[in-house]
């Protein structure tokens, strides 16, 4: 009985001390007390002093909360996928949303070169990269959606949405083939995922769109709850289906599509946390699950952001890598267990 | 049947089908408050359609039905829920998903935006549960009931639901003969003695013929309904087993072969 309050005390401590070590462990050694100088306002006097304020304002804390944006934005999109489609597989990057994403900004950072208009100033880029990926994410979504209430099947739906991510990456390389050398070397660097790249000016963008996502997401907890039964069932108790649908779409479209759009394709987070969620709370309701996709996913995002950091080396790996590599064994146990979610 | 029954169903010039095909039209009958009724017919004939139809899921080609005296098509999705439940052949096999928390879902309609349920909500959870006597099983997981336990908390609730029509959907396909006895059983106690109007479709002749109030039947695109004896002396029943090696046997009131067949 006691066993969920306890997990969220335990996610929101992690959540604390993970967001601390993000900004606490670096390529660049800093104390405890400069950062905390720096974030205070009162950073030392001298050269030294301004670089940990640069280096923690405008850089580390900027990154630790894109990744507990990011990482709760792609685990409630998941947990939404997986509730919707009725399928445990299922997640943003899976289903082909971020690929949707990915196109629709390699067609804008790709496209608008090859067309000539490369003069595009900073904000405009920045809310030309948010809104392609939109797009992006909403044509496979309305696809994928379309196909799945004419088939039933959900494997032929999670097959589909592969299609469609590998039909999406397929045109994405031939873009790439006809872009000229310095912006495919920019776009090579967005499709690994980074959350250090994040401006300041993206975090404004990024921020409210997946706010507005997690709120739709709360919105949702009663309606994915009877979605649990089927749509038969979920209709025949009054709920209306086709605005509900409307609504996840919309709310999948501002978290997996934003958090692509500024930090690129991130995989298995969406796929694997609500599952680890699942198992840590033993609970399939929403009001306890959403709230704990969020957390866990928050938490899994800064632990991936720590491990790239390599802390103490100069090296930084690729986020979608370090996600992969904890997302995939999870996405193993689901599969081999071979439990029933649905 | 008296002259005196208050309909709860009403289907007038009924027509179900789909663009390409139709599956029956003209059905004009009044379905009676607090009846248990079973819908027979061959495979494909519409029973499905029917009740989906009816519970609002799908709408019919030509013709009205009537709830409680208001037209279906005028009704909020809203409305029509707090009217008539319904009990589909989804199968329910979440993990992690507990009993009573499948039951406390048929208060959807009336909870708040979150689902919160209030003492009322939760005294109706499992009186529900106790109607079909699964009050034992309020704490498991849906996914670690056999079949018929299943089918009992599906029907809990709809029971909580707390609507005065409910309709089935093939609830006895998958149960074994004393299961399938049992369901039927319950929901017969359920219509007489809750007063529910419950309506389900199923292959089982010979239980629907003793246990059910009505019958309502669908073959070749004809709509027949009555009770027992009445349908069996029209030889409306007989009709099922047409182009059959079986036939009916008005006596045992159930099927056998025909003779000749080897």
């Amino acid at each position: 009985m006691k066993r969920t309050p306890i997990c969220f005390v335990f996610l929101a401590v992690l959540l604390a001390g993970l967001f601390a070590g993000d900004i606490l462990l670096g390529s660049v050694g800093l104390s405890a007390g400069d950062i905390w100088r720096a974030l205070a306002g009162r950073a030392a006097e001298g050269a030294e002093g301004e670089l940990a304020r640069s280096l923690v304002r405008s850089f580390r804390l900027p990154k630790a909360v894109v990744a507990v944006a990011a990482g709760a934005a792609l685990s409630a999109s998941g947990l939404q996928m997986q509730t919707l489609f009725r399928n445990p597989l299922a997640g943003p990057y899976v289903l082909g949303v971020s690929s949707g994403a990915s196109l629709g900004v390699s067609l804008f950072l790709l496209g608008l070169p090859l067309l000539g208009a490369s003069g595009a100033t900073e904000a405009v880029r920045d809310l030309g990269t948010v809104g392609s990926a939109w797009v992006g994410a909403a044509a496979i979504l309305i696809v994928v959606m379309a196909v799945s209430a004419r088939i039933k099947d959900i494997m032929a739906v999670l097959i589909l949405g592969m299609m469609f991510g590998s039909a999406a990456t397929a045109f994405v390389d031939i873009l790439q083939f006809l872009s000229p050398e310095g912006a495919v070397k920019s776009f090579v660097v967005w499709t690994m995922g980074s959350l250090g790249g994040v401006s300041a000016d993206q975090l404004r963008i990024l921020v409210p769109a997946v706010v507005a996502g997690l709120v739709l997401s709360v919105w949702l907890i009663k309606p994915l709850n009877l979605l649990l039964l089927g749509e038969s069932y979920a209709r025949t108790m009054g709920l209306r289906v086709k605005l509900v649908r409307g609504v996840i779409m919309l709310s999948t479209i501002l978290l997996a599509g934003s958090v692509t759009a500024f930090c690129g394709p991130i995989g298995f987070i969406g796929i694997a946390v609500p599952h680890i969620a699942r198992m840590l709370l033993g609970d399939a309701d929403h009001r306890v699950l959403m709230p704990a996709s969020m957390l866990l996913g928050a938490v899994v995002m800064l632990g991936c952001d720590i491990i790239s950091q390599m802390p103490g080396s100069d090296m930084v790996l690729p986020i979608n890598t370090i996600s992969a590599l904890l997302g995939i064994p999870v996405v193993v146990i689901v599969v081999v267990r071979n439990r029933k979610f649905f | 049947m008296d002259a005196e029954r208050i309909y709860t169903i009403e289907l007038h010039g009924l027509a179900l089908g789909y663009p390409d095909r139709l599956l029956f039209e003209g059905a004009d009958i009044g379905f009676g408050w607090g009846e248990f009724t079973a819908l027979v017919g061959r495979n494909g004939t519409g029973k499905s359609t029917l009740l989906r139809t009816v519970a609002g899921l799908v709408r019919p080609l030509r013709g009205q039905i009537l709830v409680n005296d208001r037209d279906l098509a005028e009704l909020t999705a809203r409305e029509v829920a707090e009217l008539i439940s319904f009990v589909s052949t989804d199968e329910v096999r979440v993990a992690n998903l507990r009993v009573r928390d499948v039951v406390a879902l048929g208060r959807a309609p009336y909870t708040n935006w979150i689902g919160r349920l209030n003492d009322d909500d939760r005294a109706r959870v499992m009186r529900a549960l106790e109607l079909v006597g699964m009050s034992a099983f309020a704490a498991k997981g849906i996914d670690t009931l056999s079949d018929g336990e299943r089918q009992r908390v599906m029907i809990a609730r709809a029971l909580a639901q707390d609507t005065p029509i409910i309709l089935l959907d093939e609830p006895t396909a998958f149960l074994d003969l004393p299961n399938r006895y049992e369901i039927c059983l319950l929901l017969r106690r359920l219509a007489h003695e809750e007063g529910k109007s419950i309506i389900f479709s199923t292959h089982d002749l010979s239980i629907s013929l003793e246990l059910c109030d009505t019958l309502a039947m669908i073959e070749g695109g004809r709509f027949c309904y009555g009770t027992a004896g009445q349908l069996i002396a029209s030889g409306d029943i007989q009709q099922l087993f047409a182009g059959t090696s079986l036939e009916f046997d008005a006596v045992t009131r159930g099927a056998r072969l025909r003779e000749g067949v080897k």
